[in-house]
């Protein structure tokens, strides 16, 4: 159980690392927000469900309604990340960013 | 009916969260449960009334992992676009416009929130059937709308 939640929490870490790695590398406003809203989705998830796992390392009814409440936070978030990366994108194209493409780079 | 409903889905909610099963909590429960439901009882039942939610349940059910195994999917191809040394040329922003024929409005926001919880894709506007969706290259704009329309259709849609 302890090895099955450490590997969950690294592996999020790990795309948490790449998320971070690509709002820095990506071009412009929009690419950053796919780096930064999408490597969340999976990272935030894995590590909430590796720390509910770690949680239940020593089973009890506390415990489980506890781990519970940790991955009702993986739901939220499921939720709560694509409407406000959905509400940011709309946001800035109404503001008129304007976006890289491809044409930009000198060739 | 939907007072009714949302009074003990949020019950519930109350009685898991808090943990505490005295008569002090679960009445405290009780009181702020019905306060929300006086005041918020057609925002969880939305319109509809004849297809509840808990028949597209099963349809969800279905769909869910086969979502999440999109993520993953999409999160590893995303992570060998930023880690590849020559990221620029592997990148090909578009924004591209569809028509769905997804006709409830749930299925319709399922399938924005599905596009945008899949890396490479985000759903910028949902206007009448016209979604405009950001797409970081130019497969990941070509697989749209594709399978996970019809998978939300065959989860969400009444069956014809």
């Amino acid at each position: 159980m302890l090895w099955a939640a450490g590997f969950l929490i690294v592996a999020g870490i790990f795309f948490f690392a790449v998320g971070v790695l690509g709002v820095l590398r990506f071009p412009d406003f929009y690419t950053r927000l796919h780096a930064a809203g999408k490597c969340d989705s999976l990272a935030a998830v894995l590590v909430i469900v590796g720390i509910a796992l770690y949680n239940l390392a020593d089973f009890s009814p506390s415990n489980l309604l506890v781990s519970f409440k940790i991955l009702a936070i993986a739901a939220f978030v499921f939720i709560a990340s694509p409407t406000a990366t959905h509400a940011v994108t709309e946001a800035a194209l109404i503001i008129g960013v304007e976006p890289w493409t491809k044409k930009d780079e000198p060739q | 009916m939907a007072k009714a409903a949302t009074f003990f889905i949020m019950l519930t909610f109350w009685i898991l969260m808090s943990g505490m099963f005295d008569a002090f909590h679960l009445s405290l429960g009780v009181v702020s449960c019905l306060l929300v439901t006086l005041f918020s009882h057609k925002l969880l039942f939305y319109g509809e009334p004849r297809r509840s939610w808990l028949k597209s349940f099963p349809g969800m059910m279905l769909y869910l992992p086969w979502l999440f195994w999109q993520i993953v999917v999409a999160n590893l191809q995303v992570a060998y676009i930023v880690l590849h040394p020559r990221m620029l040329d592997l990148i090909d922003p578009c924004l591209i416009r569809f028509n769905t024929c997804l006709k409830r409005p749930i299925s319709k926001v399922t399938l924005a929130q599905s596009i945008t919880l899949t890396p490479g894709t985000i759903t910028v506007n949902i206007h009448e059937n016209e979604f405009t969706v950001y797409a970081l290259t130019r497969s990941a704009a070509e697989a749209l709308p594709g399978e996970m329309e019809r998978r939300v259709g065959r989860a969400l849609e009444p069956t014809s």
